[in-house]
């Protein structure tokens, strides 16, 4: 039997509190995600998921203290960030970093052409890049000028979350954690942002959702596999998509009881 | 004496033995290979027989000797700058050949320089051969002490404009050497600038005629092949009025054990109306990791806005030299004249920069903008030092500084020394100044996308470089920004 594609056990993580001392935020996360897979982790604020996605991704300050990840059987947290991305796994950033000065064109063919090289494909040269951007960028309706800018620099909240998914397209991911992607959207913003996951979804990656809403999911088709309830730092509760549904109406109180 | 572990040679010391690299200790600087030509070397050390050697060399005119030996004995009775931030021990002068040039006879044509000297040149990159130039720029490649080659000479001809060696232009073009040489940069300047009066060998001559734009960027290119041999070329341009001339200096040394000296001067003069930038991407030899050999990059650079409205523009990448005292200035003279300094110093290891700019506003309505990045990594130091003053006329004038510093790793240092003198109340001075570490988010965020360490750093580094890089001409901005990724690497991770 081969190893699933995200496999979380009893995964213990602590971050640094900016004063020396460290606070345990992850208390024990049992998770599998399989290659296809859609998974939605749902929970009030400061439950932990944003630091789950970051001891994941290998942030800096966030350290795993007991447990285990693995993708395909390899355990990743001895692994640096790159090497992570390398083995195709992509954090869509709650807050997109702005890098001042660097152009956005630069930056996206330099990520782009790395990955094209790590498969073993030829390096696209500047022209030939412009076109596949221009593309991508039209499929979520990016104003094109932007790609004049530097990275994140002055971009708007919905424009920063759309270039997160650019990139995502420009990557392809076999595993992609987006943190909070949808938040910050307006309705139209929504309705592209789920359409370019829906494109992505073509049996083969894995996504692992994070958001406060269930707005997100009613653009996703398919629908979610499964729902988590997160909270106090772990899954208390997993369903189907109608746990979303019955978490809008009885809110997060009423269902964070251990089932 | 300040004893600095960085620096254990003299001046192109004992260490080294002709031919000699240190190639296989930095394997990273690969402009440090050497060139085996037959050379002809003065005698080593330097007396006033050296001066007139040098100048009988050329056949030079007798006011030029004189003149020269002027400077030779005013260096004598001069101490060294002490006032900057970087430790070197007392350089023996008497230890280093001040003449150094491939034994052939001078050349006429291009056909007859020794293909070893074309290939050379051809490794690096420099387009000597005028079909070879599809870039359109016209080069004058001196090699150690001689001009080897000056490329599309007749196109510039017909526009009117001169670019030649010094040496030819002294012989060819006497009446504007001798009325601007030394006009703007004085013997007595400094110690550096002294020395260079009285041993300058080559270097580039530049006039643009009234009413003309330079047809093509004209570039020089310097490299120091010889062994313990210093460098010592004078460069001056003179753009008359209405004119604009755009000129690129680059620089490399074959990486020797010794350190080797490199006191240049640049002298622009700009006339009324008229135009001159001046861009250097300069990667000397900055010597190994542990300090050893290296260039002494000890340049003084300054322009004259003579008349109104004239604008000189300096860029500056600097990545190179074991120590680099290099301070680009503008002295604004004519009313509304402009000055501007845009620099990026990358420092690694054990190299040390103190570099920086003066603008001295003279007369009315003058401005100035300076722009400086500095990057200091491994156990470098790098200080930026500048200068900006403001006489009684300068009524409206206006400057605009910015100093920002990034700081790798934990051993590096950066200072900014900014000196304001406003003798004018009408006159507006902003300065504004930064210091920082590699951010770590950023860094992040590059890497979750797949980059590894050192590229991360570089796209940052090229980002916070952004606006300097942008002054420079398209092939030097890929140059240059190929340079600040190799002397990234090892610094980061």
């Amino acid at each position: 039997m081969t190893a699933p594609l995200l496999r979380l056990d009893d995964l213990r993580a602590s971050v640094s509190d900016g004063h020396g001392e460290r606070k345990q935020v992850l208390h024990g996360v049992n998770l599998t995600v399989a290659a296809g897979e859609m998974h939605v982790l749902m929970g009030p604020n400061g439950s932990g998921k944003s630091s789950l996605a970051a001891l994941l991704a290998g942030r800096e300050g966030c350290e795993a203290d007991g447990g285990a990840a693995q993708m395909d059987g390899e355990d990743i947290l001895a692994l640096a960030p790159e090497e992570r991305a390398a083995r195709g796994l992509f954090l869509a950033f709650q807050y997109p970093v702005e890098i001042a000065g660097l152009s956005l064109t630069v930056f996206l063919r330099e990520i782009y052409n790395r990955r094209r090289e790590r498969e073993g494909e030829a390096a696209l040269d500047p022209m030939s890049f412009m076109r596949v951007l221009r593309e991508e960028m039209a499929a979520l309706s990016m104003d094109p000028a932007l790609t004049r800018r530097a990275v994140n620099a002055g971009f708007s909240g919905g424009e920063k979350k759309r270039l997160e998914v650019l990139q995502m397209a420009l990557l392809r991911p076999r595993l992609a954690l987006m943190d909070e992607t949808d938040s910050g959207l307006d309705v139209d913003a929504l309705r592209i942002v789920s359409d370019a996951i829906n494109r992505h979804r073509d049996g083969g990656r894995g996504f692992l959702l994070i958001t406060h809403y269930s707005r997100l999911l009613a653009g996703l088709d398919p629908a979610p596999d499964y729902i988590h309830i997160f909270d106090g730092g772990r899954i208390v509760r997993s369903g189907g998509a109608d746990l979303a549904r019955r978490l809008e109406e009885h809110g997060y109180g009423a269902l964070s009881e251990v089932a | 004496m300040t004893n600095s572990p960085a620096n254990t040679g003299t001046v192109a010391g004992t260490v080294a033995v002709t031919g000699k690299q240190a190639a296989a200790n930095a394997p990273k600087y690969q402009w440090g290979f050497s060139t085996d030509v037959p050379t002809e070397h003065a005698p080593k050390g330097l007396d006033e027989n050296i001066v007139r050697y040098i100048s009988a060399k050329t056949n030079e005119p007798e006011w030029l000797l004189k003149w020269r030996l002027r400077a030779f004995s005013r260096w004598q009775k001069m101490r060294e700058p002490e006032w900057s931030n970087v430790n070197f021990p007392p350089i023996n002068y008497q230890d280093a050949y001040y003449y150094a040039a491939p034994k052939r006879d001078k050349p006429k044509s291009l056909d007859e320089v020794d293909p070893k000297l074309l290939e050379t040149y051809e490794k690096l990159g420099i387009p000597l051969h005028e079909r070879a130039a599809l870039a359109g720029v016209a080069v004058d490649a001196v090699f150690d002490s001689v001009s080897v080659a000056t490329t599309f000479k007749e196109t510039l001809r017909k526009a009117g404009v001169i670019f030649c060696p010094m040496s030819e232009a002294v012989r060819e073009h006497p009446e504007l050497v001798r009325k601007y040489l030394g006009s703007v940069v004085p013997p007595g300047d400094n110690k550096h600038a002294c020395l260079n009066s009285a041993v300058f060998t080559e270097g580039s001559f530049v006039y643009v005629p009234p009413d003309t734009r330079c047809p093509m960027e004209l570039s020089t290119y310097f490299r120091i092949n010889a062994a313990m041999t210093g460098q010592f070329e004078r460069t001056l341009i003179i753009a008359d009025r209405n004119s604009y001339v755009s000129y690129l200096e680059g620089c490399t040394a074959p990486m020797r054990d010794e350190h080797q000296l490199h006191a240049a001067v640049v002298e622009l003069v700009a006339l009324e109306n008229a135009e001159i930038r001046y861009a250097t991407v300069q990667n000397w030899y900055p010597g190994d990791e542990n300090g050893r050999g290296g260039i002494y990059n000890f340049v003084t650079k300054r322009g004259v806005c003579k008349e109104p409205n004239a604008r000189i523009s300096w860029t500056q990448v600097e990545t190179g030299s074991a120590i680099t005292w290099k301070y680009p200035s503008c002295i604004l003279m004519g009313e509304g004249s402009s000055g501007e300094f845009h620099s990026i110093a990358m420092t690694n290891h054990r190299q040390q920069a103190d570099t920086g700019t003066k603008m001295l506003h003279l007369a009315p309505k003058t401005r100035s903008r300076i722009i400086s990045k500095g990057i200091s990594s491994g156990r470098s130091r790098q200080s930026y030092r500048g200068l900006v003053r403001l006489s009684p006329k300068a009524k409206g004038a206006r400057n605009y500084t910015q100093c920002d510093s990034l700081i790798i790793g934990g051993e590096a240092s950066a200072s900014t020394v900014p000196y304001i003198e406003s003798a004018c109340r009408e006159a507006s001075v902003e300065h504004e100044a930064t210091t920082s570490r590699l951010p770590e988010d950023q860094l992040f965020y590059c890497r979750q996308r797949g980059l590894d360490a050192e590229t991360a750093a570089a796209l940052v580094v090229n980002g916070f470089c952004r606006e300097v890089l942008q002054k420079l001409p398209m092939e030097f901005a890929v140059e240059a920004d190929r340079l600040l990724r190799v002397s990234l690497e090892g610094a980061v991770g």
